[in-house]
């Protein structure tokens, strides 16, 4: 079992290009969900899909959310809020480009790093 | 008072979903132009699920309206006005008093502060929040001060510079523009009180 990661995107094309990027990159070893669009299919995220990714990547080692803009990141922070407590504490949202972020924290889990490590791996592409 | 709440839904609904196009429009100037569409699909969902939520005591009524905007918006605005309405149905007593509307907003503020990682004076909906619920909680509120109070604090958003939200982005270019939040939640505050006070 490795680190899950999670992609939210406004755009469904991004966060689908970016699990691609994933894929090619550690395979199928590393558990992914992703999800792009509002509840109609246009530029948005969903809380609703959100919460289906998480589950659709759900590790016991924790799961670490690529978000792109606000209403990605304030949608991402509800969904964990809505789960159940022993699972909020396993899911960490990064400060990193979505993209970029995405593979650099899944190459990190699929190396066996922790949840803590997948997260400032993701994190270090960001500007301190 | 006992909260009238069919009719405060049923005239927030409609003022929101009548008002898409010009909160789009905001939204264009200074943001992603998605404001008025989605607060439009937030209130239809709870336009569609309101038997259920009138089935409810007024507290549980309220949550529920809050996790269908959350739900249901589909941008930054749904848990932003789902955290309003959740806390406000946590926080309101039954038969509350402006005052005791004042102090459930002001929780309501506290939480979207969390929320949304912003303050006061940010260019956002608390820059109409914040002052209404310290005016309301102040026990000298009537209906027109606070529907006066929330249409100047939206106005006064139009100078700031945005420093949460999508506008942030434009730094000193988001000056100019009222803040798409801040002039809903002004709908929305004008609604209630033309309920409450048997205008509407």
């Amino acid at each position: 079992m490795t680190v899950g990661i999670v992609i939210v995107s406004h755009s469904p094309d991004v966060a689908k290009g970016a699990a691609d990027m994933v894929r090619q990159m550690v395979g199928n070893e590393v558990p992914l969900g992703f999800c792009g669009g509002n509840p109609d299919g246009g530029l948005g995220t969903s809380v609703e899909k959100i919460l289906a990714a998480i589950d659709a990547a759900w590790s016991e080692d924790g799961i670490a959310i690529l978000v792109d803009l606000g209403g990605a990141e304030t949608n991402s922070e509800m969904a964990i809020e809505m789960l159940p407590g022993e699972k909020q504490k396993k899911i960490v949202i990064c400060n990193a480009p979505v993209v970029e972020g995405a593979v650099m924290a899944a190459t990190e889990a699929w190396g066996g790093g922790s949840l803590a490590d997948v997260k400032r791996t993701a994190e270090e592409l960001s500007p301190q | 008072m006992a909260l009238p709440l069919e009719p405060l839904l049923d005239t927030i609904s409609a003022r929101i979903i009548a008002a898409a196009d010009e909160l789009t429009a905001l939204d264009s100037a200074i943001g992603d132009a998605d404001h008025g569409l989605n607060m439009k699909r937030g209130f239809e969902a709870v336009q569609a699920e309101k038997a259920n939520i009138l089935a409810k005591p007024t507290g549980e009524a309220l949550k529920t309206v809050g996790m269908t905007l959350v739900m249901k918006v589909g941008g930054a605005s749904g848990p932003l006005y789902g955290t309003l309405f959740m806390t406000l149905g946590k926080e309101l007593p039954e038969n509350p008093t402006l005052a005791d509307i004042g102090r459930a907003l002001q929780a309501s503020v506290s939480a979207l502060k969390a929320r949304g990682k912003a303050e006061l004076g940010n260019k956002t909906m608390l820059d109409v929040l914040g002052p209404v619920a310290s005016h309301l909680e102040s026990g000298s509120a009537s209906f027109d001060s606070v529907r006066a109070l929330a249409s100047e604090s939206a106005k006064a958003t139009v100078p700031l510079k945005a420093i949460r939200g999508r506008a942030s982005f434009l730094g000193e270019r988001s000056i100019g523009h009222m803040d798409p939040g801040a002039r809903s939640s002004e709908i929305m505050i004008t609604a209630v009180c033309d309920v409450l006070e048997g205008r509407s």
